[in-house]
C-alpha cells in the first residue's frame, strides 16, 4: 500500500484562497443534502424548543427540571441503559474471545450469528420478544407445561422484560468492536507471558485483558449512547414505570401535541449523548468506535 | 515472431539528440530541498542508476520525470521536447513500480493491453503486441493469469512487458526489485538487462543497492542530500571516487584522513601524525585541493598487502603499522579487521590463492599499498 | 496453535457460545415457523401448516401497499445514498480542504444521535415544507441516515486501494476520467456495492423516522407492522416479519459473495 500523492493532490494556485484541491468538490452534494435535510430540522427543532409556545425561553426546560415525574424517566432512562450495557458486556466479552479461538471456519459462522441479528429489523426482533415474554409466550408456556410454574410469570411489561430485549438488540454492538481489537493481539504476547512464567489465568488476566481494554471501551460507549436513545423496545416490552425519555418525546409530541416541551426534552437528550461522547473522545478515536457499526 | 519490433523507432537511429536531458531540476516540499540542482543527460540506449540512501533525493527525481510531481525549478526534456510542465498520461515513458502497480482486476494480458487501449491501437495490433509482450518476458502461457495468481518474480516481469509494449521514450524503474528475495532479485536484474539491451531501451533505475547498480548500469549518478555527487561508470566510481561520500558508499574502502601538503616540486602527500604517505600526481589532479586541506586517501581493501612488522617495504609503496583484530574466513578471501596505532580501523582482504600467511589475532603487522592504488578526496568533516 | 491463554476450559466455552448463539438467533428465528401456523393466533409450536398469512400479507390493501411503499423508498434511498456517499467519500479521502475532518464527523452524526430525535427534528421541518407523508419525504429522509454507511464503506475501499494503481494507470495514458472508471471504480465497486446494500436494508426495516413521516394513505411496512402490533396481533404480522427476515439475510449473502469475488486491493 502506498501513500504517493496522486496528480491531483496538490492544491491548485489557483484556489489557494481556500486551500482546496480538485477531489474536495465532491464532498458538496452530500455535504449540502446533510446540512439541509438532516441537520436545519435539528437546527429548528432546538430553536423551537426555546420559541414555542411564543416567547417561551428556558420554560420548557425549566418544566423538565421542576416534576419530579420527568426527572424520574430520565434516571430510568440512565439505568436501563448501563444495566444493558452490563449485560452486553458480561455476555459479549466471552463470546468475542470465543470467536478468537475458534479456528477460523467456525469464527466466520460465529460471525454471522452476531451479523444477522445485527442488520435485522429491530421492529421484528422486538416483536419476537413480545411474543416470547407475555403470558401466553414462549417461556411462560414451556414453564406451564414442564409444571414448574401454575400461574404465568409476568415477564412483559416488565424492566426485566425491557432489559432482555434491550440487551438482545445491543449485543452485537459490544461484540463486534470488542473482537475487533481482540484479533489484532499478537498471540506472541501469550507465549512470551508463558516463557515468563505466568499461568494460563495469569497471563489472561494481566495481559491479554489490558490489551482487549480498548474495544471494551468502544463497545461500552457504543451501546450506552444507543440505548439512552431507544424507542421501540421500551415502548413494547416495558411497563409505565420503565417509561425511556424517547417515550416520553413521542408521547408530547404525538398525543399532547406539546411541541415545545417535547423539542425541549429531545434537545436534553442530544445534549446528554454529545457530551458523553465527548468526554469518551478524550480516551478513544470516536471514527474507530461508530466504524465497526457500520463496515462488515 | 521478434522481439526486435519493439523496439522505439527513434531509439534505432541514436542521433546525437539525447534521450533525457534534467537541467537544474529542483524540488522543494516547504523548507526542504528534496531534489537541489540535478544535471543529467542519457543518451539513446543508455542504461543508467539513480543510487543513493533513503532521502536522497533518486526516486522525487524519477517521479518528476514520470510526471507524479511537479518540479519547483529546473526542466525536464525527452527527446528534445519539454516535457517539464505535461501531465503524466501524455508523457511517452513507461514506469515499473517497487510494488508492480498490476490492476487486480484485470488479467495480465489486459494489464499489458491498456496502455495500447488508452492510445487506441486497433485490436489485432493490441492481441499481436500483447503476445510478442509476454514471449519478451517469457510468461506465454501466463496471460490470462490474474496478478494474485501470480508469484512476486511473475508479477514484476509482467509489470516490465506491460511499460515496454508501449514502446516509450524512456523506460523508468523505481527499485523494481526491492519486494524480493537475493536469489530472485539476482535472476532478474539480469533479465531486465536482457530484456533492455533487446529493445535497445533507454533506462533511468532507481535502487539503494550498490550491487545492483555496478551489475547493470552503463553509468551510476550517485545521488546524496539532492544532488548528484558523482556520475560515471562503475569502474570510474569505484576506483576514482570524486568525495568521501561516492567511497564510502561504493564498496569498501579504508579511509586515511589528513591534510594535504604539496610541495614546490609538484609532489603531493597526505600528512597524518608522524605518517607521511605519497599521492599520486594523477589522484592529485583529479582531486584538485589546495595545500593544507583537510583532505582523506581512499584505498580498497584488496589493494592492500601485510607484511610482517620487520619487513621491508617495497620501493614506491605507502605503509602504515597496524596490529590484527579478527580474521574473517569468507571462502574465497580471508578479510581481515586490523586498528591502526591511533585507534582507527582499517580492513585488508587477501585473496586466498596469493596469501603467503595466516595472521592471528594480535600480529602486529605492517601494511602497505602502491601509490597509484590512494585516492585523494576531500574531507568535509575535517 | 496453543498460547497459554488459549487453554480455558473447552466445554465451558462451548457452552457459553452456544448459549449466547442461541440469544442472538432464537428470537428472530421463532417467529418464522409461527407464521405457518392454521390458528388465528400466533403461538409456538404453530398448529398445522398454512400459507394463509403470507397470502393475505398480498391480498391486504394495507400489507401490501405498505410493501410495495417499503421497496420503493428503499430502492430509491439506496440510488441516492450511493451516488451522493461515493462522492463524498471520494472528496473526503482524497481531498484536501479546510475543515475536512469536521466534515468527516459530521457525516457520521446520523448514527450518534438518537432516532427519535431525528424523526422528530425531520417531522417539524417536512410539515412545513409539505413534504411529510409523500414518498419524497421519506426518501430524503433516509438517505440523510443511510448516507453514513455507504460513506464508511466506500471510504475504507478507497483508503486501502493502492495509489500507485492511478498513477501506473496516468503514466501508461490515461486521463483523470479514464483512469477513474477503468481503474478506481471497478476496484472500490465492492465498497459502493456494501454501501448500498446497507443503505437498503437502513432504510427497508427503518421504523421511528417512519412513523412520523408516514400518514394513512402513505406507509411501509414496518409501520404498518407498527400500527397492528400494539393491538390486534394476529398472525400476518409473523409473516410480514419473516418476509423482512428473509430480504435482509438474502441482501447480506450477495454482499458476502461480493465480498469473496473481490479483487484484493
Amino acid at each position: 500500500m502506498s501513500t504517493a500523492a496522486g496528480p491531483g493532490d496538490r492544491p491548485r494556485p489557483g484556489l489557494r484562497i481556500l486551500a482546496a484541491n480538485r477531489w474536495s468538490i465532491l464532498v458538496l452534494p452530500a455535504a449540502v443534502f446533510l446540512a439541509v435535510f438532516f441537520l436545519a430540522p435539528l437546527a429548528l427543532m432546538s430553536l423551537r424548543s426555546v420559541t414555542d409556545p411564543a416567547g417561551a425561553g428556558l420554560s420548557n426546560y425549566e418544566k423538565f427540571f421542576a416534576q419530579e415525574a420527568y426527572l424520574r424517566v430520565l434516571t430510568n432512562t440512565f439505568w436501563i441503559a448501563v444495566i444493558s450495557t452490563v449485560t452486553c458486556l458480561v455476555v459479549g466479552y466471552p463470546f468475542a474471545y470465543l470467536m478468537t479461538i475458534v479456528p477460523g471456519r467456525v469464527a466466520g459462522l460465529l460471525l454471522i450469528a452476531v451479523l444477522l441479528p445485527f442488520w435485522s429489523s429491530l421492529l421484528v426482533r422486538t416483536f419476537a420478544w413480545q411474543v416470547i415474554l407475555r403470558d401466553t409466550g414462549i417461556i411462560n408456556r414451556f414453564l406451564i407445561d414442564l409444571g414448574l410454574i401454575s400461574e404465568p410469570l409476568t415477564l412483559i411489561r416488565t424492566t426485566v422484560g425491557v432489559i432482555l430485549g434491550m440487551s438482545h438488540i445491543l449485543l452485537p454492538f459490544m461484540v463486534l468492536p470488542i473482537y475487533a481489537v481482540m484479533r489484532r493481539i499478537d498471540p506472541e504476547f501469550g507465549r512470551a507471558a508463558a516463557n515468563l512464567g505466568a499461568s494460563p489465568a495469569s497471563a489472561f488476566l494481566r495481559v491479554f485483558v489490558p490489551l482487549s481494554l480498548p474495544g471494551v471501551v468502544a463497545g461500552c460507549l457504543l451501546v450506552f449512547v444507543l440505548a439512552l436513545g431507544f424507542y421501540i423496545t421500551p415502548a413494547l416490552l416495558g411497563g409505565l414505570r420503565d417509561q425511556m425519555i424517547s417515550q416520553l418525546i413521542v408521547q408530547q409530541i404525538q398525543q399532547r401535541l406539546d411541541w415545545g416541551f417535547g423539542t425541549a426534552m429531545s434537545v436534553l437528550l442530544m445534549a446528554i449523548t454529545l457530551v458523553i461522547l465527548f468526554i469518551a473522545s478524550r480516551a478513544v478515536r470516536l471514527r474507530d468506535v461508530f466504524g465497526s457499526a457500520v463496515e462488515d | 515472431m521478434t522481439a526486435t519490433s519493439l523496439v522505439p523507432a527513434a531509439s534505432r537511429s541514436a542521433g546525437a539528440r539525447p534521450a533525457l536531458v534534467l537541467r537544474g531540476l529542483r524540488k522543494s516540499f516547504g523548507d526542504a530541498m528534496a531534489v537541489d540542482g540535478v544535471d543529467l543527460e542519457v543518451r539513446h540506449g543508455e542504461f543508467v542508476t539513480l543510487l543513493g540512501p533513503s532521502g536522497s533525493g533518486k526516486t522525487t527525481t524519477l517521479r518528476m520525470v514520470a510526471g507524479f510531481m511537479a518540479p519547483s525549478g529546473g526542466s525536464i526534456e525527452i527527446d528534445g521536447s519539454d516535457m517539464t510542465r505535461v501531465p503524466p498520461y501524455r508523457r511517452d515513458v513507461g514506469m515499473v513500480f517497487q510494488n508492480y502497480a498490476l490492476f487486480p482486476h484485470m488479467t495480465a494480458a489486459q494489464n499489458i493491453a491498456f496502455p495500447l487501449q488508452m492510445r487506441r491501437t486497433a485490436r489485432p495490433e493490441i492481441t499481436r503486441r500483447v503476445a510478442d509482450a509476454l514471449a519478451l518476458v517469457k510468461l506465454e502461457a501466463f496471460g490470462d493469469r490474474y496478478p494474485r495468481q501470480l508469484s512476486g518474480g511473475q508479477q514484476q516481469r509482467i509489470a516490465l512487458a506491460r511499460a515496454v509494449v508501449f514502446e516509450p521514450q524512456l523506460l523508468l524503474m523505481d527499485e523494481p526489485l526491492g519486494a524480493l528475495d537475493r536469489k530472485l532479485r539476482e535472476a532478474l536484474q539480469l533479465e531486465i538487462l536482457h530484456v533492455s539491451r533487446q529493445l535497445g531501451a533507454t533506462v533511468l533505475y532507481v535502487t539503494h543497492d550498490q550491487e545492483e547498480a555496478l551489475v547493470m548500469s552503463d553509468r551510476i549518478a550517485i545521488f546524496s542530500a539532492g544532488r548528484i555527487e558523482q556520475l560515471g561508470s562503475g569502474e570510474d566510481l569505484y576506483d576514482r571516487p570524486a568525495s568521501l561520500f561516492v567511497a564510502d558508499f561504493i564498496g569498501e574502502s579504508n579511509i586515511l584522513r589528513g591534510r594535504y601538503e604539496r610541495d614546490d616540486a609538484g609532489d603531493s602527500c597526505l600528512v597524518r601524525g608522524a605518517w607521511r604517505w605519497r599521492v599520486s600526481h594523477g589522484a592529485a589532479e583529479r582531486a584538485g585541493l589546495e595545500n593544507g586541506a583537510h583532505a582523506a586517501l581512499v584505498v580498497r581493501p584488496e589493494r592492500i598487502r601485510i607484511l610482517g612488522a620487520a619487513e621491508e617495504v617495497p620501493a614506491g609503496a605507502n605503509a602504515v603499522e597496524a596490529t590484527v583484530v579478527d580474521a574473517l574466513y569468507l571462502g574465497s578471501d580471508r578479510k581481515y579487521g586490523l586498528t591502526l596505532p591511533d585507534g582507527q580501523r582499517a580492513a585488508v582482504r587477501e585473496q586466498r590463492d596469493d596469501e603467503e600467511r595466516q595472521w592471528q589475532s594480535g600480529d602486529a603487522v605492517r601494511l602497505t599499498w602502491s601509490v597509484d592504488d590512494g585516492v585523494l578526496v576531500a574531507d568535509p568533516a575535517g | 496453535m496453543t498460547e497459554s491463554w488459549r487453554q480455558p476450559r473447552r466445554l465451558l466455552m462451548a457452552a457459553l457460545g452456544a448459549l449466547t448463539v442461541f440469544y442472538l438467533l432464537a428470537p428472530t428465528l421463532v417467529i418464522v415457523p409461527m407464521s405457518f401456523t392454521e390458528a388465528r393466533i400466533l403461538s409456538f409450536p404453530p398448529e398445522g401448516f398454512s400459507l394463509q398469512w403470507y397470502e393475505r400479507m398480498f391480498t391486504d390493501r394495507q400489507w401490501s401497499s405498505g410493501m410495495v411503499n417499503s421497496a420503493q423508498v428503499a430502492v430509491l434511498t439506496a440510488i441516492l445514498a450511493t451516488v451522493l456517499g461515493t462522492l463524498a467519500a471520494l472528496g473526503l479521502t482524497r481531498g484536501r480542504f479546510p475543515g475536512r475532518s469536521l466534515v468527516n464527523a459530521v457525516a457520521l452524526t446520523p448514527l450518534i444521535v438518537p432516532v427519535v430525535i431525528i424523526a422528530i427534528g425531520m417531522f417539524s421541518l417536512f410539515v412545513q415544507w409539505r413534504i411529510s407523508g409523500s414518498l419524497l419525504g421519506l426518501v430524503l429522509a433516509h438517505t440523510a441516515l443511510a448516507l453514513p454507511f455507504v460513506i464508511v464503506n466506500v471510504g475504507t475501499s478507497l483508503r486501502t486501494m493502492d495509489r500507485n494503481l492511478e498513477l501506473a494507470a496516468a503514466n501508461l495514458g490515461a486521463d483523470p476520467r479514464r483512469a477513474f472508471m477503468r481503474i478506481t471504480l471497478p476496484i472500490i465497486l465492492p465498497g459502493v456495492l456494501a454501501g448500498a446494500i446497507f443503505s437498503f436494508i437502513t432504510s427497508w426495516d427503518e421504523v421511528v423516522v417512519a412513523i412520523f413521516l408516514t400518514s394513512a394513505r402513505f406507509r411501509t411496512l414496518p409501520v404498518e407492522m407498527w400500527e397492528q402490533v400494539r393491538q390486534v396481533v394476529d398472525p400476518t404480522v409473523a409473516a410480514v416479519s419473516t418476509t423482512l427476515l428473509v430480504v435482509t439475510t438474502v441482501l447480506l449473502l450477495l454482499l458476502l459473495v461480493v465480498r469473496r469475488q473481490a479483487p484484493v486491493r
